[in-house]
């Protein structure tokens, strides 16, 4: 009985200093992301190509989600609110929630599925073909040529994502509530207008996404950078991706809420 | 994929970034709305302020004038000193009325102006010498319990008259 | 400017509490290709490896130009992987890259020659591997032998005064293996290199390099020229050269007496 109580508490020892490990790793992979960024700033057509592949490409499915999500809020809202006879109150709801929170929010968590695991697979690929080291070999950082590049790329790209998703997902309120349920035109842009400050929900908003796209790309990269250079060990580095970058995403929402909305 | 189609999708890709970006700061924000120009600053005490802050709106038959710049504590009169900042453009007698008022039932609070007949107009750190404060809901509620307890002990009160003088 | 361009001096390697590489000394003369042979899992290829810089031995030196590896810093490092080139195990193309831009990255990387000068040299190098027809297609579409070819052209792209090799003729068909046979001596030839080539195919590789490292348990246990090793008598040379089953190395892996094991719980 004894035995196997200290087998577990040595279980989890072990795994926690293998993580403490991980963690340490990560932060000095981080470190030097950084310091070789100055040589794929100095060629801007490396961030670009990655910016196409991480941003443009996500575009069709956060554009859609945004729509869909748009919707379905007028919907919900405009269903809660006719009982208070509030219902012009819902522009206001769709674009405080889109803005404050979901637009930051699940564009991170679909950038995360979509584009994270695309550069996580790569990265680990590259890795298992020895790509890698083949350009350490040439004297060649892969930091500097692979890394840093997506990384900048998926800062640049995420908070771009997250303005189209809230502007898209307002007009698909839009045409919810208007054309469809009937809500007055005028009502729904006027209160939204008067409801929605700029400084406090819009660059709120914008801030909370480049933290997320600082958080899922890193993880993304670490993850592909970290994988063990077999055809499982990719498959598992891209689960990882998607389930740390979730979790750190509504974890670091929660901090920056509460952050931004304490006076 | 050629370099120079990748380079226009990014590029298209970053403008429209960029025209969301403004789009929500025009049309869902109230950017436009909040950035007046030039103002100047009058300051008007209230006994009670009620739940009104600070950038709420400064609003004169129905329009947004101006904004509340801060709200500050006298602890001599025991009033708060609210500090408005007023577009340039329009000018207050120097007997304008401060109020503040609720929009909506349960809305945000605002500062209403109310325009008086006096030829001298308000300048830049004047007073504003009449205020009324906010409805506070506790006391409209009291106050309307009250008056229904004296109009029914009234009317009990001139039933017994009337009974009495039968 | 010692007569050789590689010195391994007593090295040990190792990781995870296993110890590699146990006192190997090796010399790698100029102008010679030279093969390092032995079972799977040997420590061959992690040889290359402390050769270009990519692991820290435990003990010894391995020198290059005698400079002593491991003590050099990161711009020490980066100006001798300039003078190495490597092919590594199934090419190791960048994926994303054409053909042309895989025999063009070191070029573009370390040069500033101009682009019309970049294509004349990657065309001549193409020229050399037999595969300038081929210089738009992606890596992805080439076959086996050809992407060896291929890594083999950016291998030397910059001509450098070491070339080493990770298995080049693993998984090939014999045409393929030929060709690879001859690119590898012509060009050591023709460029006044040094080759390293780490294989375990005796047969094609002893009849054109011109010295042979037998590595086995962590240490070397035969050297020579490859007329030498195909007559000695050394029980693991022997069972290597002629691909015995058993010998030093065992067929079987270590397991309980046979007997024992089939009549376990059906005693007699």
């Amino acid at each position: 009985m004894l035995e196997r109580l200290t087998k577990l508490l040595q279980g989890i020892g072990n795994r926690t200093i293998e993580r403490m490990w991980r963690l340490g790793a990560a932060a000095r992979f981080s470190f030097y992301t950084l310091v070789y960024s100055g040589e794929s700033l100095r060629r801007p057509w490396l961030i670009v190509r990655e910016v196409y592949f991480t941003g443009v490409m996500s575009l069709i499915i956060i554009l859609v989600s945004a729509f869909f999500v748009g919707m379905v809020l007028a919907l919900q809202g405009y269903n809660t609110l006719q009982k208070y006879g509030s219902s012009d109150a819902i522009g206001v709801l769709v674009a405080l929630s889109l803005v404050r929170e979901l637009g930051p929010v699940v564009t991170a968590l679909l950038f995360a599925g979509r584009a994270g695991t695309a550069i996580t697979a790569e990265i680990g690929l590259m890795k298992a073909t020895e790509q890698l080291s083949a350009m350490e070999m040439m004297a060649v950082s892969p930091i500097a040529r692979v890394v840093a590049p997506r990384f900048w790329a998926g800062v640049i790209s995420m908070p771009i994502l997250a303005s189209l998703f809230s502007m898209t997902g307002v007009l698909g309120g839009y045409l919810v509530a208007v054309p469809l349920i009937g809500v007055d035109d005028g009502a729904f842009w006027s209160q939204m207008q008067a409801s929605v400050d700029f400084r406090e929900d819009i660059v709120n908003g914008f801030i909370k996404s480049c933290v997320f796209g600082v958080a899922c790309t890193f993880i993304a990269l670490f993850e592909g950078y970290d994988a063990p250079p077999t055809a499982e060990g990719v498959s598992r580095a891209t689960t990882r991706t998607v389930v740390i970058s979730s979790l750190a995403v509504l974890g670091l929402d929660f901090v920056l809420t509460s952050f931004m909305l304490s006076p | 994929m050629e370099r120079t189609t990748i380079d226009l999708w990014v590029g298209i890709f970053v403008a429209a970034g960029v025209a969301a970006l403004m789009g929500l700061a025009m049309k869902v924000g109230n950017l436009t709305t909040s950035g007046i120009g030039d103002t100047y600053t009058v300051t008007a005490a209230f006994e009670n302020i009620g739940g009104l802050k600070a950038r709420a709106p400064v609003k004169s038959a129905g329009v947004v004038v101006g904004r509340v710049d801060g709200i500050q504590f006298d602890d001599k009169t025991y009033e708060a000193i609210v500090t408005l900042k007023v577009d340039k453009r329009y000018e207050f007698p120097k007997d304008t009325f401060a109020s503040i008022y609720t929009s909506g039932l349960l809305g945000e609070q605002y500062v209403g102006l109310d325009a008086g007949g006096d030829s001298v107009a308000l300048k830049n750190n004047d007073k504003i010498a009449h205020t009324q404060d906010a409805v506070v809901l506790e006391k409209m509620i009291s106050q309307f319990l009250y008056n229904k307890a004296s109009e029914t002990g009234d009317a009990k009160s001139g039933d017994k008259k009337q009974a009495e003088e039968k | 400017m010692t007569d050789n361009i590689v010195e391994i001096d007593n090295l040990s390697f190792g990781f995870k509490g296993r110890l590699l590489h146990k006192g190997i000394n090796m010399s790698f003369p100029r102008g010679k290709v030279i093969a390092i042979m032995g079972g799977s899992g040997s420590g061959k290829t992690t040889l290359l490896r402390l050769i270009g810089g990519q692991l820290q031995p435990n003990h010894g030196q391995v020198r290059v130009d005698d400079e002593v590896v491991h003590k050099l810093d990161r711009s020490g490092i980066y100006h001798m992987r300039r003078k190495m080139g490597m092919l590594f195990q199934f090419g190791a193309l960048f994926t994303d890259l054409s053909v042309f831009d895989n025999v063009a990255f070191p070029m573009r990387e370390h040069t500033d020659l101009p682009e019309t000068m970049i294509r004349d040299l990657v065309m001549m190098k193409l020229n050399a591997v037999g595969l300038r027809g081929a210089h738009s297609l992606m890596s992805t579409e080439l076959s086996g032998g050809m992407s060896r070819r291929v890594a083999l052209a950016r291998a030397v792209a910059l001509d450098p005064a070491l070339i080493m090799y990770d298995e080049p003729f693993a998984g090939l068909d014999p045409i393929s293996m030929g060709v690879i046979v001859n690119l590898i001596r012509r060009l050591n030839d023709a460029l006044g290199a040094t080759s390293i080539v780490v294989t375990h195919d005796v047969h094609e590789t002893f009849l054109f390099v011109d010295y042979v490292y037998f590595i086995s348990e962590g240490v070397v246990v035969a050297e020579g020229t490859p007329k030498q090793l195909s007559k000695s008598d050394m029980p693991f040379v022997h069972q290597f050269v002629h691909g015995e089953a058993d010998g030093p190395v065992p067929f079987h892996y270590p397991a309980p007496d046979y007997r024992r094991d089939m009549l376990r719980g059906h005693d007699a």
